[in-house]
């Protein structure tokens, strides 16, 4: 198993002085610049000991938010492909359906393969609700635009012998020539991001590293959607690096001062859905079967603990979190404890986005939660052994057979929308 | 749930896309071209138009059960369309009538040819820029709450209101689709096209400019900066109507646009 540190890099002093909205309207006046350089600099300390101490990394991008500082995730791979050696750096997710230039996009991330010798993953995702009206893309039809991006951006990646050509629906190019080339062949690895069954069987099909988020005891579905995909387009079964789960770890010597940490860590959580009522649904990004049933008033449960209770995670205790897998918390034991049996529900997941960082956490707290699992706890990680991919894909196939995942898969679709495609 | 026209009681094909489209009363031609809200909204003054025309109105493509073509995604691609269903139609002598995105339809059709239209009423119309690039002339709608929507919109917000949890399936899924429509026609540019402005004068018919006096998500400054591009084009008020005065004030609504029609 592979472990990537993430956080959101967050400026949080501004997360107790808003008036109801975290993203898109808080004014940048309620960010002082040398905090913000002070916090960049931190986290960036940060991530360089996790590289020291054997994680990968992983960073992502959002727009106009103080849960998130980091608003052009090629910064950060910029600064961090250079001051880190061996992590591997996972960006998820460049929202590409947003960009208005999927060429510059090939460019800049070819250029990270290069300078980082080969240490780069390329998370493409949709993006949340909230970016929108950040980048004034339109919502409607997204998807359209985000695989004709991700298609171009793979073909100038891959096309080394000849100048090629692109006019599609939405981008146009001429004499296409990507300099420097991947280090990567044929291409650094492709990840994204999903809470929806069918999306999941598509992501299969395409065979890329598939990630979710607070999906918890609901993720299972997910991944044997993938495994059907998967098995139905390459005739065998997936390996559990094909799948990724962003759980937020909280570890410490002691039990108490874990779940003090914990608690830290799931403001995450809590302050990521505080935003301005019309952001959080832009016409389009649901589908309108979805868009209908919230007029109605139906908003299907989004977490379950493995004893099936629903939680809501932007409001649950650490010990519901915990319940529900979104959060491994405790001393390394425990942790350990947590992930495997997490992993063993799963039918096996090979990559922990491991967010060890987010909102209060100082950071002395941070980098000892780093030590503490990087030392106790992922080598022990490493050592264990997943579900056989064979068997668990074999089950997937022949339960759908059986039975038709109407229910879930109508509930992950909204999950899609509403968490997912960080 | 069916999301086509086939279940619909009225629906014609145009181009291999079948839409819903209602026809009503007798007389000269009148095009009526429904707004964002939807063609639900419109029944009633549809209803008041036909006792004086024979109104085809017509729900867009995307909207209510009407299919969604591949490739549709702006006004211009409806203006061609309805170009195609007049020249379908065989219709001479239109009058053509659209609320809101409706009349930016309208003005779309009317600035590539008018050879089968006579007159043109423009109700509460977007489509153009006015202002300049800092100041918008056209409010922010999907920043808005629901509240603070029927607020801007309407000038007696209960009568955009609606109970979601009352209507029937077709009605809900009718509004979610509007929403989505026009968000895909409309949410960049926001709802103008930059190069409509110089064309405008290309449109020498008999053009009525209706304003719902109370909308506040359009300023009469802006209405009228509209309807002066428009070489014969003049302007009327309607009372104690918003954005939608045809829904809001349907009698008003049809009684203006039929004395228009007859040529006062």
């Amino acid at each position: 198993m592979r472990v990537y540190q993430f956080t959101e890099q967050p400026y949080y002093p501004a997360w107790t002085d808003h008036s109801g909205s975290l993203r898109v309207n808080l004014l940048n006046r309620k960010c002082d610049p040398h905090v913000a350089s002070d916090l960049f600099h931190r986290y960036y300390d940060e991530w360089q000991m996790a590289d020291e101490l054997g994680l990968d990394i992983m960073l992502n991008e959002h727009h106009q938010t103080a849960t998130c500082m980091s608003s052009t995730v090629v910064v950060g791979l910029s600064v961090l492909s250079r001051i880190t050696k061996n992590a591997r750096l996972l960006v998820l997710g460049y929202p590409i359906g947003h960009r208005p230039d999927p060429l510059r996009v090939a460019e800049e991330l070819s250029t990270i393969d290069v300078i980082s010798r080969g240490r780069l993953d390329m998370g493409f995702i949709k993006g949340v609700p909230y970016e929108f009206p950040a980048s004034n893309q339109n919502p409607v039809g997204v998807m359209e635009r985000f695989y004709e991006a991700l298609d171009f951006i793979i073909k100038a990646m891959t096309t080394h012998d000849e100048l090629f050509n692109w006019e599609g629906e939405y981008f146009h190019y001429r004499q296409v020539n990507v300099w420097p080339r991947v280090w990567q062949q044929p291409h650094p690895p492709i990840w994204t991001t999903t809470g929806s069954i069918t999306q999941a069987r598509i992501l299969g099909e395409r065979g890329y590293v598939m990630a979710t988020l607070g999906s918890g005891y609901n993720t299972r579905p997910l991944y044997d959607a993938y495994r059907r995909g998967y098995v139905a387009k390459w005739h065998k079964a997936p390996g559990p690096d094909r799948f990724a789960y962003l759980g937020l770890v909280a570890t410490a010597k002691d039990r108490d001062e874990a779940r003090k940490r914990g608690d830290l860590v799931a403001g995450y959580l809590r302050s990521s859905s505080i935003v301005h009522l019309p952001f959080r649904n832009p016409p389009g990004f649901l589908s309108v079967e979805d868009n209908a049933r919230l007029l109605r008033g139906q908003t299907p449960p989004r977490s379950y603990t493995k004893d099936h209770r629903v939680i809501d995670m932007r409001s649950a205790s650490v010990e519901e979190l915990i319940a529900a897998g979104i959060l491994f918390c405790g001393t390394p034991d425990e942790v350990y404890d947590q992930i495997v049996d997490f992993c063993d529900y799963c039918g096996g997941m090979g990559n922990l986005l491991m967010m060890g960082h987010a909102g209060f956490l100082s950071h002395e707290q941070t980098v000892d939660n780093f030590q503490l699992f990087a030392r106790e706890v992922y080598p022990r990680l490493k050592a264990w052994r997943q579900p056989d991919a064979e068997d668990v894909a074999a089950q997937a196939v022949e339960a759908a057979a059986k039975s038709a995942p109407a229910a879930s898969a109508r509930a992950g679709d909204l999950v899609d929308a509403t968490i997912t495609a960080h | 749930m069916s999301l086509t026209a086939e279940g619909a009681a009225n629906s014609v094909v145009v181009d291999g896309t079948r839409i819903e489209m209602v026809e009503r009363g007798s007389g000269q031609p009148l095009l009526f071209l429904h707004a964002e809200n939807g063609s639900e909204p419109a029944a009633e003054a549809i209803e008041k138009l036909a006792k004086g025309a024979r109104v085809i109105a017509p729900t867009h493509p995307g909207f209510g059960r009407s299919e969604l073509p591949k490739g549709m995604r702006s006004i211009d691609d409806l203006s061609y369309f309805y170009l195609d269903l007049l020249d379908q139609l065989d219709l001479h002598d239109v009058v053509a009538v659209g609320v809101s995105l409706g009349a930016w339809i309208a003005a779309e059709i009317a600035v590539k040819s008018t050879a089968r239209l006579s007159r043109l009423v423009m109700a509460n119309a977007v489509g153009i820029k006015v202002a300049d690039r800092e100041t918008r002339d056209i409010v922010d709608i999907f920043a808005l709450t629901e509240k603070e929507y029927l607020d801007i919109v309407y000038a007696d917000p209960n009568v955009g209101r609606r109970d979601f949890k009352a209507l029937p399936d077709a009605e809900v899924l009718a509004a979610a689709r509007a929403r989505e429509a026009t968000a895909r026609l409309a949410w960049n540019p926001f709802f103008h096209n930059p190069r409509l402005k110089s064309r405008l004068h290309r449109i020498r018919i008999p053009t009525l400019f209706l304003w719902g006096r109370e909308d506040r998500m359009l300023s009469e400054a802006y209405g009228r900066a509209y309807c002066a591009m428009i070489p014969a084009a003049r302007f009327e008020f309607i009372d104690r109507a918003g954005h939608f005065p045809h829904q809001e004030q349907s009698k008003a609504f049809a009684e203006r646009v039929l004395a228009f029609v007859s040529g006062k």
